[in-house]
């Protein structure tokens, strides 16, 4: 075997009342990676995780996590696994503290006072550890939430949209403690919806429709799509969108700042639908190389295609 | 063969891991317990708002009790003691028996509810200090504890003799008490009456409080949606059950001491019994309903469902268990599903503890019904706890 993987599904399908939510999807992740898990919601990316750590049975498929079957040992998996929820789970009428120590307390934990004070001398809430969790701010629920799911120190990491709702600042610390963690050889499965989170991740699988349509290492994404674009800013941005939709050539726009991206993965048929948008006043066009964020609209416009 | 060291050890260390997971479900029900309003109020009003209920029903200072008294003896003594109970507000002389037998018919008949007897040779014995016997027969089908008309009646001895009793010398003086007051007979002990009401109203709070209490054990996990977390973890169906229950086992004591000392000062029901087996008889019963309860929070999916389904355990155990109307009476199929209820044999068990005093052989016959009951619940409950989310 080349690498380890600590993720090896296959095949993972679920079925909620007749409608497939996840559909034959296979994962593998090499130890010590962080995997970022992509896709607009309701795609099935919190069915996976909840399928992969053993809180769902799959309804067909196969696999090992940390090398357990996923199916017949999730009480090993369960030991072994920190999952952060995309809910707020924890209670909100109990003090931080007391969370973490209920957390450390399921774990059997035998430092469970010391790991404790290390998870609120991290997250900085010492002077705040007898505070109800239900009277955090959102952003300090989640930071919390994280603390509690590493607090056995779990070999694998499975968090599902972990930055939802905290500040940059926050954000930051957290990639650092991810990577900080990577670097020790604890293996990251993390779901987001941010393209400056899903940039730092080492690989990437994008999901729609409960299906994989993408699985690659993020820097080769863009390649891999082969998508050609234009920068083009104008006084009035509505006259060149309106006039892009819908144009032959032309698979996404999509409006980043005071700007309209069109990229196509016809460079021939993408130039003739753009070149005539200079007559625009105010119009410049601006050759660029397309980056993650446009690959995965243009994945998501081709799926919605194939699917609806 | 693999040598039976390390296997025990790693048995060991597994309890160990258990009983620190029971431990966190614990403490953290007894640390939500005490900050839910909700819980708690049911807790503390169920009990309260019972016992006004039913105390009102309960005549605690009964007055004008019809009574006949049968003098067998003839003399001042006697006399006094005739006058003071006819001056009694407590009591009401409506006939003067002639005979045991006819006093006996009177009080069959309902005509009486109590029979004073004063027995032979009862003023050469006082005079002698031997302390004579006044015997009270009472029917117990009146709902009215028996130690209110003994006392009466030894108040009103007292106060009769009293005057008789300082002409006699110092020495002769009985002490502490001239006269012993006896219940020397009951009719109808089985019947509706304040001693069958209130371990009765025992078992029905206890059955109502902590039902409610543990059936939203889950349902509220899963409309919080904690339980996402909670089955990521490590723990098992067993021990979530153990530890979402037993915080209760706390709360139902409380429950019983409150109860237990309302009965015994405000309703006056005497207690007879051995306090150990009263108290294993109880805590079997609090954990039974307990666990009933944990097995509700198991098929509902939201705290209303749940609060449904307690209904449907209520309902039974207030109508067929005996609290309401006596066992005995009832058609066969509403006794076998009574048989079933925890509280039918919680209802027997009190009532021979706390009236007859029965020891631990008396209540066996309905200890090992209730065993059977809490085995079978916990064994479904267990069995039916989702690991999983779907
Ligand atoms: N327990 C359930 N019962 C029925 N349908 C469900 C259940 N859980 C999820 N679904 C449906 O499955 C689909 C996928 O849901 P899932 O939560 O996995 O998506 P997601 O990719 O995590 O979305 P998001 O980005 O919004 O979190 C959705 O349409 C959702 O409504
Ligand atoms: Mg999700």
């Amino acid at each position: 075997m080349a690498e380890e993987l600590v993720i090896d599904v296959k095949g993972l399908t679920k079925k909620f009342g007749g409608k497939t939510v996840v559909d034959h999807f296979d994962l593998a992740v090499p130890k010590g990676l962080i995997y970022g898990f992509l896709g607009p919601n309701g795609s099935g990316k919190t069915t996976t995780i909840r399928m992969v750590c053993g809180l769902l049975k799959p309804d067909e498929g196969s696999g090992a996590c940390l090398g357990f079957d996923v199916i017949r040992e999730s009480a090993a998996i369960k030991e072994r696994v920190g999952y952060m929820t995309q809910k707020f789970s924890l209670y909100e009428d109990l003090s931080i503290r007391e969370n973490l120590e209920f957390i450390a307390r399921l774990y059997s934990l035998d430092d469970r006072k010391r790991r404790v004070a290390a998870a609120l001398a991290d997250l900085g809430l010492e002077a705040r550890a007898t505070q109800l969790a239900g009277k955090l701010s959102g952003g300090w629920k989640q930071r919390l939430a994280l603390a509690a799911c590493m607090i056995h120190e779990p070999r694998l990491l499975l968090l599902d949209e972990p930055t939802a709702g905290v500040d940059p600042k926050a954000r930051r610390d957290f990639w650092d403690t991810i990577r900080h963690y990577a670097r020790q050889g604890v293996t990251t499965l993390v779901s987001t919806h941010y393209m400056d989170e899903a940039v730092q991740c080492d690989r990437i699988a994008y999901i729609a429709y409960g299906r994989k349509l993408l699985d690659a290492p993020t820097r080769e994404i863009p390649a891999r799509i082969g998508l050609q674009g234009f920068e083009i800013v104008a006084d009035d941005l509505e006259e060149p969108a309106r006039r892009l939709k819908d144009a032959a050539g032309v698979d996404v726009i999509a409006r980043f700042g005071a700007a309209i991206h069109a990229c196509g993965r016809d460079e021939v048929a993408l130039e003739a639908a753009v070149r005539p948008l200079a007559a625009i006043p105010g119009a410049k066009l601006t050759p660029i190389r397309p980056g993650l964020e446009e690959a995965f609209i243009y994945l998501m416009n081709e799926a919605r295609d194939n699917f609806e | 063969m693999t040598p039976p060291k390390p296997s025990n050890a790693r048995a060991l260390a597994g309890i160990g891991r258990s009983l620190s997971r029971i431990l966190a479900i614990f403490m953290k029900e007894m640390v939500q317990m005490r900050r839910d309003r909700i819980t708690f109020s049911v807790m503390v009003a169920v009990p309260i708002l019972q016992l006004t209920l039913f105390g009102f029903a309960i005549n605690t200072d009964p007055r004008h009790l019809a009574t006949a008294v049968l003098l067998k003896d003839e003399g001042p003594l006697t006399r006094s003691i005739l006058s003071g109970l006819r001056q009694s507000s407590y009591f009401d002389i409506i006939a003067q028996a002639r005979s045991e037998a006819e006093g006996e018919a009177m009080l069959r008949s309902g005509r009486i509810s109590y029979l004073i007897v004063v027995p032979e040779n009862f003023e050469r014995d006082f005079v002698r200090g031997e302390r004579p016997e006044i015997l009270i027969a009472a029917d117990a089908s009146d709902p009215v504890a028996a130690s209110g008309p003994v006392s009466a009646v030894r108040e009103v001895a007292l106060r009769a003799l009293a005057a008789d009793f300082e002409r006699l010398p110092a020495t002769l003086r009985p002490d502490p008490s001239p006269v012993n007051v006896v219940v020397h007979r009951q009719y109808n002990p089985a019947g509706i009456t304040a001693y069958n009401i209130v371990p009765g109203l025992l078992g029905v709070i206890l059955t109502m409080t902590l039902i409610m209490v543990t059936s939203i054990a889950l349902t509220r996990e899963i409309e919080h949606g904690t339980i996402e977390a909670l089955l990521s973890t490590p723990v098992r169906p067993l021990e979530m059950m153990i530890g979402k229950t037993t915080p209760y086992i706390i709360v139902g004591v409380i429950q019983t001491l409150v109860v237990v000392t309302a009965s015994v000062v405000i309703f006056r029901i005497p207690f007879e019994g051995d306090v150990i087996i009263f108290a294993f008889a109880i805590v079997v019963f609090i954990m039974t309903n307990l666990i009933l309860g944990y097995l509700i929070s198991t098929a509902a999916r939201t705290q209303m469902q749940a609060m449904q389904m307690t209904f449907f355990v209520f309902l039974p155990s207030i109508l067929l268990s005996g609290f309401m109307f006596p066992f005995r009476a009832m058609p066969e199929w509403a006794r076998a599903i009574g048989e079933c209820l925890p509280i039918t044999h919680f209802l027997r068990m009190v009532r021979e503890v706390t009236l007859k005093g029965a020891g631990a052989a008396d209540i066996v016959g309905d200890l090992w019904p209730l065993l059977v009951i809490m085995s079978v619940l916990a064994t479904i409950a267990v069995m039916r706890f989702r690991r999983t989310l779907d």
